[in-house]
């Protein structure tokens, strides 16, 4: 009953999506348009870290680690072959591949929580040093420049697949990132109500429980994150699309706290809330930039706080248990699901 | 010959940094078990109360040695009692907060001093090692670190509130019933802690300049060494700035520093895969 229920409401959410993603061509104008697929890329940015860490249990501070590596990724290659299937195809892999490897050391080595979310939080902040150091003619990877602090300017955009000379326009990429964005909330529930789903959220209840009956802890958690690190690189490689440009600021560590914040935001163990979350701090975040009334940081820390101190659970945790409440047991979603 | 001893220095010097910006992440994370996410930007803090104060016409070794540490142990103090102590026990939830803590600090420092580097001139000059001349503040640095060790060392093993620390540390319940406020010691380690982190980061303001944004620069060393170095804060803390600042300037000397940070992170992963309780969980057990 509960499962029904369940996919129900996903159904829902996606038809809603996808309502969105059809009928606001309609209503905004260009701009409103390439402001919403920044958004979309950004949502499923925040997906990729609301599963690995809502549902895996893996407190990783270095999602933008995965999503910075994907951007580079996708320019590097896109320069080089000169048309983006390919460029996009690696800015999944090479990510998915990076959180593999970082994947074994940390859960074979059996760190704690708290560790493996200060060693992802460092492994980031190196990236952004790395990558700000790039500068000169030195640093080049075939035909691409990194060009350090500079980023990397005018990259090549999306194409159609097999026809580098017909690049998507702005309304077709908004569509583009639109599905994509609801296959991965679909794809994701799908995965999440597989067995390997249910024993993903198994371990994240009680690990030592699931290790007992035989689950292997280790290899469940290293595949959440390799599948959550591809997920990142697939909207790293949308943003660096969206923009044409790419700059280690995508490794910073801003970046990486908006992540976070997206997510404690919109609440932890849900797909939607990460979206909620994405979407109101992004929309806030794009009307202090304009307003210049007070620092980003300094409103983005406060929010963080208050959002810890006082609705731990997050905006849609939160109203799902206030509805519960009025509308009785019925009402009350079933949690190892939703 | 020369280059042997300078290169001996730039060791010195490197292990000597790691040592500061971590002993005041070791000392609140060695007691309390509190990741204090706002560790970066208590050191920024540090570095913009040394060269305030130095512009306004104070001693510049006051300032660093006295202003930076009282500035940023209050605020420290401040913190703790308005945030850190209302989430004991939640770890993840303590490492959220100070993280929000840190975006405040950083965007509070922004609004007021602007996002420009701020600096102050070294004092000391330099000496000459043959055909290389080397900064008498380093030296100085090096010195202050292992000063600081052996402090902390004195603190804990030889005075009644190092033993009170201790055994708050060690079983929080007993030490209340025999009379001892757990959450009074909390917030002294927590100030203190803080107030070491503050001069360091006034005692770095001359070397590498002040940014509200530089917390970062720091931060990721300091946790990585803390971590490594495992439970034991003075014998982890040392024998990870030891390896890792060995590591660091070492790769450094012979390609580019951010080729020896790559390879300080990538030398902790590898241990931490070996030795995932950190060097004191193996070795050195029972240390200090």
């Amino acid at each position: 009953m509960s499962f029904r229920r369940g996919s129900a409401s996903v159904v829902l959410t996606a038809l809603v999506m996808g309502a969105t993603a059809v009928g606001t061509p309609l209503v905004v104008d260009q701009f409103g348009l390439l402001q919403l697929t920044v958004f979309a890329a950004m949502c499923i940015l925040a997906l990729s870290l609301g599963f690995v860490w809502g549902y895996g249990g893996i407190l990783c501070f270095g999602q933008s680690a995965f999503f910075g590596l994907g951007a580079y990724t996708y320019a590097v290659t896109a320069i080089n072959a000169g048309e983006s299937t390919l460029a996009a195809l690696l800015a999944i892999v090479v990510p998915a591949v990076f959180a593999a490897l970082l994947g074994y050391f940390m859960f074979y080595g059996r760190l704690s929580d708290v560790y493996l979310g200060v060693i992802t939080l460092s492994v980031t902040l190196i990236f952004f040093n790395l990558m700000n150091s790039t500068a000169g003619d030195a640093y080049r990877v075939g035909k691409a420049r990194l060009n350090g602090f500079n980023g990397m300017p005018s990259l090549p955009t999306l194409n159609t697949p097999g026809d580098p000379g017909r690049l998507l326009d702005p309304t077709e990429t908004y569509y583009l990132v639109m599905a994509l964005l609801i296959i991965v909330y679909v794809g994701l529930h799908l995965l999440l109500a597989s067995p390997f789903g249910r024993v993903v959220v198994a371990i994240r209840e009680n690990e030592s429980r699931c290790e007992l009956l035989g689950y292997d802890v280790r290899l469940h958690k290293l595949l959440v994150f390799t599948i959550g690190g591809g997920i990142a690189g697939l909207a790293g490689c949308l943003f660096a699309n969206w923009g044409a440009f790419v700059s280690p600021n995508v490794f910073s560590l801003t970046m990486t706290s908006q992540i976070i914040i997206w997510v404690i935001v919109g609440g932890l163990g849900t797909l939607v809330g990460p979206i909620v979350g994405c979407l109101i701090m992004q929309y806030l975040a794009t009307e202090l930039g304009s307003q210049q009334l007070a620092n980003t940081n300094l409103i983005f820390g406060i929010i963080f706080l208050a959002f810890v101190l006082l609705v731990p659970r997050g905006i849609v945790p939160s109203l799902r248990r206030l509805g519960a409440r009025h509308l009785g047991p019925a009402g009350a979603p079933a949690r190892a699901h939703e | 010959m020369d280059l042997a001893a300078v290169l001996t220095l730039e060791i010195l010097n490197g292990i000597a940094t790691l040592v500061l910006i971590s002993v005041g992440l070791a000392i609140i994370f060695g007691m309390m078990r509190v990741i204090n996410l706002a560790h970066g930007e208590f050191l920024m803090l540090g570095g913009y109360a040394a060269i305030v104060a130095t512009n306004r016409g104070v001693n510049i070794w006051i300032a660093m040695l006295v202003v930076a540490p009282l500035v940023v142990g209050v605020i420290g103090l401040i913190a703790e009692r308005l945030i850190i102590r209302l989430l004991y026990g939640r770890m993840i939830d303590t490492l959220l907060a100070t993280w929000g803590l840190s975006l405040f600090f950083v965007g509070i420092v922004t609004t007021i001093f602007g996002n420009t580097v701020a600096g102050i001139g070294a004092p000391l000059g330099s000496v000459g090692v043959g055909r290389y001349n080397i900064s008498l503040y380093r030296l100085v640095l090096v010195g202050i670190a292992a000063a600081i060790l052996v402090l902390i060392f004195i603190v804990l093993r030889r005075t009644r509130l190092g033993l009170i620390a201790r055994g708050t540390m060690e079983n929080p319940d007993m030490a209340a019933a025999l009379g001892v406020s757990p959450p009074r010691v909390y917030a002294m380690t927590f100030g203190i802690g803080a107030a070491l982190t503050g001069l360091v980061g006034g005692l770095l303001a001359p070397i590498s300049g002040v940014l509200p944004t530089v917390g970062a620069a720091y931060v990721a060393k300091a946790f990585i060494t803390v971590i490594s170095g495992g439970t034991a804060i003075l014998a982890g803390t040392a024998a990870a700035s030891s390896l890792f600042g060995s590591v660091n300037q070492l790769l450094t000397y012979f390609t580019t520093p951010v080729i020896g940070e790559a390879g300080l992170l990538t030398a902790a992963i590898l241990l931490l895969r070996i030795l995932p309780h950190g060097i004191t969980g193996k070795l050195f057990r029972g240390s200090l």
